[in-house]
C-alpha cells in the first residue's frame, strides 16, 4: 500500500475513524484516514474548514472533545500504539513527544500567568530540572523563537505581547519539552499577514534544528507549497490525495486537488486563471454514497456514484483516491 | 415579515422546545405539578370545603384540630386539620395558593411590561437615556430584591392612609415585588435591541419611515421572547417566594386573607406545642409550587440555549 | 493605582449622596413626623412650634444639608416607636448581624466554591448530579422555610440546638458584644448561619460551576492539556484562578446580600440584629429607623464594592495595565 521507500515513520495513522454520536444519529467526521509522517519531515494537511484537518490533529494528541471518539483504526508513534493509552499515559506523551500549536495566540495563553510561569511549568512537568535551570531553558527558548530581550520580557504577562510575539511564545511552549512531532493547527490564520511568513519560518527552522517532524494543518496552499515536504489533501473526512508537495502541485491527480491548486495565486497568474470549484463540501450527515466529491466533480462518471474510491498509488509516493486515476492511469 | 417571524417562532416551538419537553421527565413532571396547582388555585372556591376568608364560617372551638381526627369539642374532622382560629388548613392552602399565584403572576407581568418597555427604550435610544436607565438598574441590582420590595412596601404604607392599608395591601405587594424585579428583563431586551437595531432590515424599515414603536414591537420584540420567557418563568418562582417571604415577615397580605407565607408563620408559632400540621402542609404546597416553576424555568433556559446542553 | 482608587471612592460618594437623598425623602415626606411624634391631641400651635423647632419649614436644600451633616455625625434622630436615638439602637444590634453574616458568608464561600469546582470537574458523576438537584431545591426553598424546617428538626424534634436568640454574649469594649466566646453563643449561631448561608452557597456553587465549565472550554486550557500538564495543575491552577475572577465580584456582592437577607433569618430565629429592627420599623412605619438602615446598608455595599474592585485588581493583571495606562 504505502510506498515502501519510506523510512520507518515517526507517526503512522491507519484507517482512523472518528465519530460524533448526536441525537440525529452518529456522524462520521473522519473516515479511514491513513498517512505517515517520517522523522524530520513536514507534512502539510489541507482542506476546507470542516474537512477534518483539526480533528485529525486532536485525535492524534488524544484530545478529541467529547462526545467525539476514535471508532476505528490505529495511531502509532515510532511503532507503538498511542490511540488506546490511558489518560495519564497519554498525558506524558503530550508536550513531551508530541507538541501542539493552536490557531489563535490571543486565546492560547493563560492571561493570569506570566510567560515564565507557563514555560517553567511546562518544562518541569516533563523534565527533571531545577526551577533555575528551567528558567534558563525558558529564556533560551524565547530567545530562539525571536523574542527580543527575552530575559527581561519573560516575566511579562501574555497581554503585554503583540499577536505575532504571542504566537512565538506559543511555539516556545509547544517545543519546551523537545517533542519529536509538532502539530501546528492553522498557526498563522489568526495573525496579521505581515508576520505570517516569519512565524512559519521560525517554526520550520526550529523544528529542523531539533529534528522534529511537523504536521502543518492549514487551508492555505501557499504556505504548504513553501513549507511542507509532502501534503495530504482532506475532503469530507477522507484523504483524497497524498504525495510530495511538488508532485501534487504540478500533477494533481484528484479533481478536488486540482481545484485547490488553482486557488494558489502566483506572480504569473492572473485572477481569471483561478479555478473555482462549484458547490460546497457536503455536511457530515449527508455525505453521498460512492465518492464524497461526486456532486461537485466535473469528471464524474457512473462508477463514482456506486463505490467509494480507496487510496491507490498513482506515482512514486503519490497516492490518490479517485476512480479516474484507477481506470485511466493504472 | 410578520409571517416570517411567526413561522420561525412556530418552527422553534414545534421542533426544539417540544422535542426537549418530551424528552425531559423533569420538565413533564414539573409542568404537570404547576398545572395541577394552578387549576386547584383557580377552582379553589369550588374545591375548598370551607371559605377561610369568611369569618362567619369560622368556629374558634374548631381550632387546633389534628388532621383526620375529630375535634374534641365539636367533633368536626378535617383532612389536613385546622389552625389556631379554626380555619380548615386544606381550604386555607387552596385559597392561599390562589393569592400566591395571583400576586406572583401580576408582579412578574408588571415587571415584564416595565422591563421590556424600559429595555426597548434604552436600547433603541441609547445615549443619556440608556446611561441613566442602566445606572439605575446597576444600583438596584446590587441590592437584593427582597430589600427593595420591603422598602417600597414600607414607603407605600407610609403614604397610604391607615384606613386603606388593608385593602390596598395586595396591590402594594404586587407593585413592590414587580418594581424590584424589572432589571433582568430590561437588560436582556436592551442588549437584543442594540444588536437588532443595527441590522439591515431595521435600518430599512427606518428609512421607509416606519414609526420607531412599530419597528420595536414588530421586529425586535419577537427576537427576545425566548430569553424573556425564561426570565419570566424564573421570575415567577422568585415572585412567589418573595410574596411568601413578605407575608411570613408579617408585612405582606393582611392576616384576614392568609397566603401560604402567613400560614407558615402561624405554623412556626405552634411548632413547640406540637401542632405540626399547620406548618407542614403549607410548606409542602409552597415548596412544590416554587420548585416546579423553578424546574420549568431551568429546563426552558437549557432548551433555548443549545450551547449548555 | 492611586488615581483608580480615588475615582472609585468618588463614585462611591456619589452613590452615597443619592441614597442619602432617598433616605431624606423618606424621612421627610413619608408619614407626618409631627403627628407621629406628638400624637392626635396636640394643638395646632404646638404642632407649628415643633415644626419650626425641627426646621421643617426650612427650604428643601437646607433641610437636606442638615440631614446629611447630622447623618455624617451618626445622628439619625429618635425612633418613633422605641423613643431612643436611632444610632444607639443600630449600634447595639449591629454586632449580632455582623457576626451572623460573617459566619454565613464564610460557610457559603467555602462550600460554594468547593461544590462548584467538584461538580464542574465531575460533570456526570452521581454525586454531582445529586448536589445539583439538591441545590435546585435549595434555590427554590425560601430562606424562611429553611429556617423553620431546621428549627423543627434540630430544635423541636432532636433538641440539639437552640431555636432563638444569641445565647450568652460577652461584651467586648464599649458596644461590641460577641457570641463567639461562649458555648451557648456558638451553638445559637449554627442554625441561623446555615439558614442564611445556604441560599448564597447554592448561588456561589452554581456560578463557580458555570464559570469553571466555561473556562475549561477555553483555548488556553486546551493548550495546557496539549502540553501534558497534570490535571491538578490545569484544574486547580489554570482553570480555578481564571474562574475566580468573575466569581470574586459576585461573591462580594453576595456578602452584601447576606446582610440584607439577614432580615428574614433574624425574624425566624428572633436574632437581636439590625434586620429584625428594620422589619419592625417597616411594620410600624418607623421612618427614622428605615432611613438609617438604608444608609447603613448603602455604606456596607459601597465598602464591599470597593474591596471587590481592589481584589479584582490584584487578581487580574490585565486590569493593572489598562488602569495604570489610564492613570498616567
Amino acid at each position: 500500500m504505502t510506498g515502501d521507500k519510506m523510512k520507518e515513520p515517526l507517526l503512522s495513522v491507519r484507517d482512523l475513524v472518528v465519530e460524533f454520536p448526536t441525537r440525529h444519529g452518529t456522524l462520521r467526521a473522519l473516515d479511514q484516514v491513513s498517512f505517515d509522517i517520517g522523522p524530520g519531515e513536514v507534512l502539510g494537511m489541507v482542506g476546507e474548514s470542516g474537512a477534518g484537518k483539526s480533528l485529525t490533529g486532536a485525535a492524534i494528541i488524544g484530545l478529541l472533545e467529547p462526545p467525539g471518539r476514535i471508532a476505528g483504526g490505529e495511531i502509532r508513534l515510532r511503532g507503538a500504539r498511542i490511540d488506546n493509552l490511558s489518560y495519564e499515559q497519554m498525558r506524558r506523551i503530550r508536550g513531551r513527544r508530541i507538541g501542539m500549536v493552536f490557531q489563535d495566540p490571543l486565546t492560547s495563553l493563560n492571561p493570569l500567568y506570566t510567560v515564565a510561569q507557563q514555560l517553567i511549568q511546562t518544562i518541569r512537568t516533563h523534565m527533571d530540572v531545577s526551577e533555575a535551570d528551567a528558567r534558563k531553558r525558558a529564556v533560551a527558548l524565547l530567545d530562539r523563537v525571536g523574542i527580543p530581550a527575552a530575559a527581561r520580557r519573560i516575566d511579562d504577562y501574555p497581554h503585554h505581547f503583540s499577536g505575532g510575539m504571542r504566537q512565538r511564545v506559543v511555539i516556545a511552549l509547544a517545543l519546551a519539552a523537545e517533542p519529536e512531532l509538532v502539530i501546528a493547527d492553522e498557526p498563522t490564520t489568526a495573525l496579521d499577514v505581515s508576520v505570517q511568513a516569519q512565524i512559519i519560518d521560525v517554526l520550520k527552522e526550529i523544528c529542523a534544528e531539533r529534528g522534529a517532524s511537523v504536521m502543518l494543518i492549514t487551508h492555505d496552499m501557499g504556505v504548504i507549497a513553501e513549507t511542507a515536504d509532502r501534503v495530504a489533501v482532506l475532503y469530507a473526512g477522507r484523504v483524497a490525495e497524498i504525495g510530495p508537495v511538488r508532485d501534487v502541485i504540478q500533477h494533481a491527480r484528484h479533481p478536488y486537488t486540482a481545484g485547490l491548486m488553482g486557488a494558489i495565486p502566483t506572480l504569473e497568474q492572473t485572477s481569471d486563471r483561478l479555478v473555482q470549484i462549484p458547490g460546497a463540501m457536503p455536511r457530515l450527515n449527508s455525505i453521498p454514497t460512492g465518492c464524497a466529491f461526486n456532486p461537485r466533480c466535473a469528471h464524474v462518471f457512473d462508477h463514482c456514484y456506486r463505490e467509494r474510491p480507496v487510496l491507490r498509488q498513482a506515482a512514486p509516493q503519490h497516492e490518490v483516491a479517485c476512480w479516474l486515476t484507477e481506470e485511466g492511469g493504472a | 415579515m410578520t409571517t416570517d417571524t411567526q413561522s420561525r417562532f412556530a418552527r422553534i416551538w414545534d421542533s426544539d422546545i417540544m422535542w426537549s419537553f418530551r424528552h425531559s421527565p423533569v420538565a413533564i413532571v414539573a409542568g404537570f405539578v404547576v398545572a395541577l396547582i394552578a387549576l386547584a388555585a383557580v377552582f379553589a372556591p369550588w374545591l375548598a370545603p370551607t371559605n377561610p376568608y369568611d369569618p362567619s364560617q369560622l368556629n374558634l372551638m374548631d381550632g387546633f384540630t389534628a388532621p383526620m381526627e375529630p375535634n374534641a369539642f365539636t367533633g368536626n374532622s378535617y383532612i389536613l386539620g385546622t389552625d389556631n382560629q379554626g380555619r380548615d388548613v386544606l381550604s386555607t392552602i387552596l385559597y392561599g395558593t390562589r393569592i400566591s399565584l395571583f400576586v406572583g403572576l401580576s408582579a412578574v407581568l408588571f415587571a415584564m411590561v416595565l422591563g421590556i418597555t424600559l429595555g426597548l427604550i434604552a436600547g433603541y435610544r441609547g445615549g443619556w437615556v440608556d446611561g441613566l436607565l442602566m445606572r439605575i438598574a446597576d444600583v438596584q441590582l446590587s441590592f437584593p430584591s427582597i430589600l427593595i420590595a420591603l422598602l417600597i412596601f414600607g414607603v407605600a404604607r407610609g403614604l397610604i392612609p391607615p384606613a386603606y392599608r388593608e385593602t390596598m395591601a395586595i396591590w402594594v405587594l404586587i407593585v413592590a415585588i414587580g418594581l424590584s424585579d424589572w432589571v433582568q428583563f430590561a437588560r436582556v431586551v436592551r442588549g437584543a435591541t442594540m444588536v437588532e437595531k443595527s441590522k439591515e432590515y431595521v435600518q430599512a424599515a427606518r428609512v421607509v419611515g416606519a414609526h420607531p414603536a412599530k419597528i420595536l414591537i414588530r421586529h425586535i420584540l419577537p427576537n427576545v421572547m425566548g430569553p424573556v420567557l425564561v426570565i419570566g418563568t424564573i421570575g415567577l418562582a422568585l415572585a412567589i417566594i418573595a410574596e411568601a417571604t413578605l407575608s411570613f415577615l408579617g408585612v405582606g397580605v393582611p392576616p384576614t386573607q392568609p397566603s401560604l407565607g402567613t400560614l407558615i408563620r402561624i405554623g412556626q408559632q405552634y411548632l413547640f406545642s406540637g401542632e405540626w400540621w399547620i406548618l407542614l402542609f403549607p410548606s409542602i404546597a409552597l415548596l412544590a409550587l416554587a420548585l416546579s416553576v423553578n424546574l420549568l424555568g431551568d429546563w426552558l433556559r437549557d432548551a433555548l440555549n443549545p450551547r449548555l446542553r | 493605582m492611586l488615581a483608580f482608587i480615588l475615582r472609585r471612592i468618588l463614585q462611591s460618594l456619589v452613590v452615597m449622596l443619592v441614597v442619602a437623598l432617598v433616605s431624606f425623602a423618606l424621612f421627610r415626606y413619608v408619614g407626618d413626623p409631627i403627628s407621629t411624634m406628638m400624637g392626635q391631641e396636640a394643638t395646632i400651635a404646638d404642632r407649628e412650634a415643633l415644626r419650626e423647632r425641627l426646621g421643617l419649614n426650612d427650604p428643601f436644600i437646607v433641610q437636606f444639608f442638615d440631614f446629611v451633616s447630622r447623618a455624617v455625625q451618626g445622628d439619625f434622630g429618635i425612633s418613633y416607636r422605641l423613643q431612643q436615638p436611632v444610632m444607639e439602637l443600630i449600634l447595639s444590634r449591629l454586632p449580632a448581624t455582623l457576626e451572623l453574616a460573617l459566619v454565613s458568608g464564610v460557610l457559603a464561600f467555602v462550600f460554594g466554591v468547593g461544590f462548584g469546582v467538584y461538580t464542574a470537574l465531575n460533570r456526570r458523576g452521581w454525586l454531582s448530579t445529586t448536589i445539583m438537584s439538591v441545590s435546585l431545591i435549595g434555590v427554590s426553598l425560601p430562606t424562611f422555610l429553611i429556617g423553620v424546617l431546621l428549627i423543627w428538626l434540630f430544635a423541636v424534634e432532636l433538641q440539639w440546638l437552640p431555636s432563638f436568640g444569641r445565647g450568652e454574649v460577652v461584651d467586648l469594649g464599649s458596644w461590641w458584644s460577641t457570641g463567639f466566646l461562649t458555648p451557648s453563643g456558638r451553638a445559637s449561631l449554627i442554625l441561623p448561619a446555615i439558614t442564611l448561608g445556604l441560599y448564597q452557597m447554592t448561588l456561589i456553587m452554581r456560578l463557580v460551576r458555570a464559570e469553571m465549565l466555561e473556562v475549561l472550554r477555553t483555548d488556553y486550557i486546551k493548550f495546557a492539556r496539549a502540553r501534558g500538564l497534570s490535571n491538578r495543575a490545569i484544574h486547580f491552577g489554570h482553570a480555578l484562578k481564571n474562574t475566580m475572577v468573575p466569581v470574586i465580584t459576585i461573591t462580594g456582592l453576595q456578602l452584601g446580600a447576606i446582610i440584607a437577607f439577614a432580615i428574614i433569618t433574624e425574624t425566624v430565629f428572633q436574632w437581636p440584629g439590625v434586620g429584625a429592627l428594620f422589619i419592625n420599623s417597616v411594620r410600624f412605619v418607623d421612618v427614622p429607623v428605615m432611613a438609617a438602615y438604608l444608609m447603613l446598608i448603602a455604606v456596607i455595599f459601597v465598602v464591599i464594592n470597593l474591596i471587590v474592585d481592589l481584589l479584582y485588581y490584584a487578581v487580574d493583571p490585565r486590569l493593572r495595565v489598562e488602569r495604570a495606562g489610564a492613570g498616567h
